[in-house]
């Protein structure tokens, strides 16, 4: 049952401050006074959401979060389809994040694209010792033999590289030198760094800067001829296919999509992009970084987007249109228009099945709260978020933008605590990831992975939101979760705060 | 516009419409893409044996390998102990890549928690995290035992687990006899088997041998119980619960080490079981008093065997038996030590298997199989086929040692099908792709990676192995034994006549030979 309806908003912030003082007690003092700061209840009107955010994880209570490897070679650099990326280390880190972020391309896998293979120096114990430079010089060479076709290579450090003294930045140049000029980005992303995916982000973005950007010549034109049209989406990883249907609703307005960053884009389009006119910015946490340098450097601004939706969609098109002149305004209401139709079927058809259903969220990047909009498209209630790896500046445009009054914050959360907090609260729908899938459909909640989509999307877009409302319908609506219980067993569910 | 809400278009079918194709078709200009011509000559270059004989020489680039790191293995052996919680100490996204990894093969929750080291710990060493780390993790999830192992920045470092463990404790992290078995398990040795062997050598000795200096010494009083050790196995939870039917239907007194057959099968009933089943601590102390210790796998037991057998217990090795031969073996190794006899009922079952195999051999004799995986799984798998008639021609274990080699040259030349069959040790996918071109097989049997070999080389893939992410379920159904044998013959057979069916089912074209009865 949906609790929204049931208590009244000061009924709902008491439950939550007495289930954020129930959780504190599991942990030894100190720790307990450190998760305090990162547990919340949202006060309408405040210009953040009142949690500390981007701090170390705490040892031992099962952190959600990953590194900054996963941040750099999963996230940013990964997608880049025509480049070969190195986890250059062990044989761990390249392997369990092999094909598992579904950023879609178009290629020739293995020929002249390569997102989805594995190359890994695979480090043996002499490697550690003796050091990994003379390996990786023999990594390159043979990448160039075996994959002629490849337009760059870059090297995702794994968390050894920075410990041994290894020195990535000589080799690459040396290699590049050899390679008549060949594009390779060495990336100190070691694991260790930084406190989450979050600094890996930073580093790539960096990255981009110091071996992309600052080793093209800037008088160089680009491969086509420019207009007044061009525009780059930043920070769409193209997860099930989420820059496609959000490239092709930003082409319908007017505009041309010089690049991708950095689902299904390439090494021409990174190089590309200081000659947009606007880069729109979808995931600004991982991608905010290299948009103020180009913002700085080459005067090109940038504004933030959210395909979410139709709500957010149609705000966010006007938004875009908005740097443009009047016939680009024109054909973002000419398409906000077109997929009217399709809005109300699906609004029509999924609303009434999700109304008043509730949501808790905990994932990554932009999503804790991008995508908030479209449940609301939906009739449904975000009452509880948190971001395994946001900033204060996420928290700020949580507030200000999209969460209510009284939702429950979470910022990296634990599995205790998130188990708790569900438990009592009863959403009727969990978003979050792999990790915290199985747990909540244990329980009988009903779940929906929000970083892969559950092997479904694409999410952005109008495209993506019929998918979207599917799927949460899907979920929410299963015949399934009636039967949890043996019928000469079953009982009654424990109302919420009956027993408190 | 095409995406309908009556008919919501999935990923699938959505971008194989005209608008996203145009669109994907206009999206090259700004790629700077590869000419067609030269991407298909390079394309039709990989599958010459010029090709294989420059792949083949590689000697620092890894592809697509088909092998993890130690820790994987080591969390997958202590989730095997009842209550026990997995603890690695170092970076933390590893532990977030072992969870999600668990998690995508068995469709199943896989709790594990990381002591979170970050810069300062690279400098000053980790002690403060495992400090911390034990105390937050005793009081949260209130485990009977906490299993640490270690990523490779905490070896890089050299952070000595035996003495933080200790200093953990004195400063109260947990109390003095809460056990805290321990395991180096660094990535850049070996691979997630040597893990599992570490990390359940580490939990044995921890048990045994006066858990790290604080107790006593256990001192072996022999009785009749066989323990058996399951090793690192994407079935783990269909082939334990197939060894314990074996055992009770013998009447021996068994203990399964390290068995997570129920941790990772849980119920969806209400409740979510972080811990479930396992080896209880009193069973793994005691196992130090049985007769005998049977591995499944051995080289998922390569030191952890020897340091049982110096407790003065006879041990044995098996590899990973499938099919008839290998149950035979192994039966009849589990009669000898418990002096019980072999009921009728496992003669009855292998007389099935026989029967199915007599039926159905036709379709499978003279077949060309490749196989890759954990090198035990392949000498099973081999060994099976080589009983069916059939060839297993390439037989690549990315984690195969030299040792494996020989034994399986050794299998190859026990059977006059095994003649043109090699192994390949240490070698990785992308030469298994070399070796699929130049020398085509019929089959390849391995995991879900599988899939990229049977896109390249038209190869039909048959999914046996770890991990397996893209389809569900098989994990519950045994491999070993007489019935593990069925269950593999039929997996195979299925993809036979699939396969047969798909090439005979043009109309006007092949209507001879589309078959109603294979």
């Amino acid at each position: 049952m949906s609790l929204a309806t049931t208590y009244s908003t000061a009924q709902i912030r008491a439950r939550n401050k007495e289930l954020i003082e129930e959780v504190l007690k599991v942990y030894p003092e100190k720790t307990a006074k450190r998760r305090a700061k990162h547990l919340n209840i949202h006060e309408a009107g405040r210009s953040d959401c009142g949690v500390k955010s981007n701090i170390k994880s705490i040892p031992g209570v099962m952190t959600i979060r990953g590194c900054a490897y996963a941040g750099s070679k999963g996230v940013v650099w990964g997608p880049i389809k025509d480049m070969v990326h190195i986890s250059h280390g062990p044989v761990g880190c390249g392997q369990y994040s092999w094909g598992s972020r579904r950023n879609y391309y178009v290629g020739t896998t293995g020929i002249d694209s390569f997102v989805t293979l594995q190359f890994t120096s695979d480090f043996q114990e002499k490697d550690i010792v003796f050091g990994g430079d003379k390996k990786l010089i023999k990594v390159m060479d043979e990448i160039q033999e075996l994959f002629p076709l490849n337009n760059g290579i870059t090297v995702q450090s794994e968390c050894p590289i920075g410990l041994i003294g290894d020195d990535i930045e000589a080799v690459s140049r040396a290699k590049s030198k050899e390679f008549g000029g060949k594009t390779i980005v060495p990336v100190r992303c070691e694991g260790f760094r930084g406190v989450s995916q979050s600094l890996g982000h930073h580093i790539a973005n960096d990255a981009v800067r110091d071996w992309i950007f600052d080793k093209d010549d800037p008088q160089s034109k680009p491969r086509f001829e420019p207009s007044p049209y061009d525009v780059a989406i930043i920070g769409d990883y193209n997860i099930g296919g989420d820059a496609w249907s959000s490239r092709i609703l930003l082409e319908e307005i007017g505009l041309r999509v010089i690049a991708q960053w950095s689902g299904d884009g390439s090494l021409a389009e990174l190089e590309a992009t200081p000659k947009a006119k606007l880069n729109i910015l979808h995931c600004y946490r991982s991608m905010n970084y290299i948009s103020r340098h180009m913002e700085e450097k080459f005067g090109i601004p940038w504004c933030e987007y959210n395909f979410f939706g139709p709500a957010k969609i149609a705000e966010s098109l006007r938004k875009i249109a908005g740097y443009f002149d009047d016939k680009i305004k024109e054909g973002a209401e000419r398409v906000i228009e077109k997929y009217q139709p399709l809005v109300n079927a699906v609004i029509t058809k999924y609303r009434p099945r999700l109304e008043g259903k509730t949501v808790m969220l905990f994932v990554g990047g932009l999503r804790p709260r991008h995508v908030i909009g479209a449940y609301e498209d939906l009739g449904m209630e975000v009452v509880g978020t948190g971001y395994e790896f946001g900033h204060n500046d996420d928290y700020q445009r949580t507030a200000q933008h999209y969460v209510k009054d009284s939702t429950l914050i979470y910022d990296d959360v634990n599995g205790y605590e998130f188990e708790r907090f569900v438990e009592k609260i009863q959403p009727d729908l969990v978003g979050s990831g792999i990790k915290e899938k199985y747990v909540f459909q244990k329980m009988g909640v009903p779940f929906r992975q929000m970083h892969s989509w559950d092997y479904s999307g694409p999410y952005h877009g109008y495209d993506g939101f019929a998918i979207f409302a599917r799927d949460m319908d899907m979920a929410v609506n299963s015949p399934i979760w009636k039967k949890l219980k043996a019928p000469w067993k079953d009982v009654p569910r424990p109302k919420l705060l009956a027993a408190e | 516009m095409a995406q309908s809400a009556d008919h919501v278009l999935d990923h699938f079918d959505l971008f194989r419409g005209p608008e996203y194709q145009q669109m994907l078709d206009n999206k090259k200009e700004f790629e700077n893409p590869r000419d067609p011509a030269e991407v298909e000559r390079v394309k039709e270059w990989t599958k010459t044996s010029e090709y294989r004989e420059k792949n083949f020489a590689r000697e620092a680039l890894t592809i697509n390998p088909a092998k993890a790191c130690q820790p994987l293995g080591a969390v997958f052996a202590s989730v095997g102990f009842q209550g026990t919680l997995p603890f690695v100490h170092g970076s933390q996204g590893c532990v977030a890549y072992y969870r999600s990894h668990l998690s995508r093969h068995f469709k199943e929750p896989s709790s594990c928690v990381s002591s979170s080291m970050t810069e300062d710990a690279a400098v000053f060493g980790g002690l403060n995290n495992m400090i911390d780390g034990l105390a937050n993790s005793y009081n949260m999830y209130k485990p009977k035992m906490i299993a640490v192992s270690t990523t490779c920045m905490a070896e890089v470092i050299g952070d000595d687990l035996n003495a933080f463990i200790k200093t953990s404790k004195e400063k109260g992290s947990v109390p003095a006899d809460f056990d805290v078995p321990f395991a180096h398990t660094p990535a850049f040795v070996g691979s997630h088997v040597t893990g599992y062997d570490n990390a359940l050598k580490g939990i044995l000795e921890h048990f045994w041998d006066g858990k790290a200096g604080t107790a006593d010494k256990l001192e072996r009083k022999p009785n009749r119980k066989i323990n058996l050790i399951g090793g690192f196995d994407g079935y783990t939870v269909g082939n334990l619960r197939e060894i314990k039917r074996i055992f009770e239907l013998m009447g021996i007194e068994y203990t399964i080490l390290a068995d997570n057959s129920e941790v990772f099968d849980t119920p969806t009933d209400g409740e979510f079981r972080m811990y479930d089943g396992g080896t209880t601590l009193e069973d793994a102390a005691n196992a130090l008093h049985a007769k005998a210790t049977i591995s499944m796998q051995q080289w998922c037991t390569d030191k952890t065997l020897p340091f049982i057998a110096d407790h003065g217990q006879e041990v044995l090795a098996f590899n990973y038996p499938v099919g008839v031969s290998a149950t035979d073996d192994f039966l009849m190794a589990l009669s000898r030590i418990s002096g019980k006899e072999i009921p009728e009922e496992l003669a009855r079952e292998r007389g099935r298997l026989v029967d199915a195999m007599a039926d159905s051999s036709a379709h499978i004799h003279g077949k060309k199989f490749a196989i890759y995986g954990d090198p035990d799984l392949c000498h099973g798998l081999a060994t099976f086929l080589l009983e069916l008639g059939a060839e297993p021609t390439h037989v690549l274990a990315t984690n195969g040692n030299k040792a494996w080699d020989e034994k399986m040259r050794a299998l190859f030349a026990s059977s006059p099908y095994g003649r043109n069959c090699h192994a390949y040790p240490g070698r990785d996918l992308w030469h298994m792709r070399s070796l699929l071109f130049s020398e085509p097989v019929d089959f390849l049997i391995g995991n879900t990676y599988g899939k990229y070999l049977e896109r390249d080389t038209g190869t039909p893939l048959i999914r046996i192995g770890f991990p397996i992410f893209d389809r569900h379920h098989h994990h519950r159904s045994p491999v070993w034994a007489y019935q593990g044998g069925m269950n593999v013959l039929v997996k195979i057979l299925d993809k036979i006549f699939d396969e047969i069916d798909k090439k005979t089912n043009v109309l006007g074209k092949t209507d001879f030979s589309f078959d109603i009865i294979r």
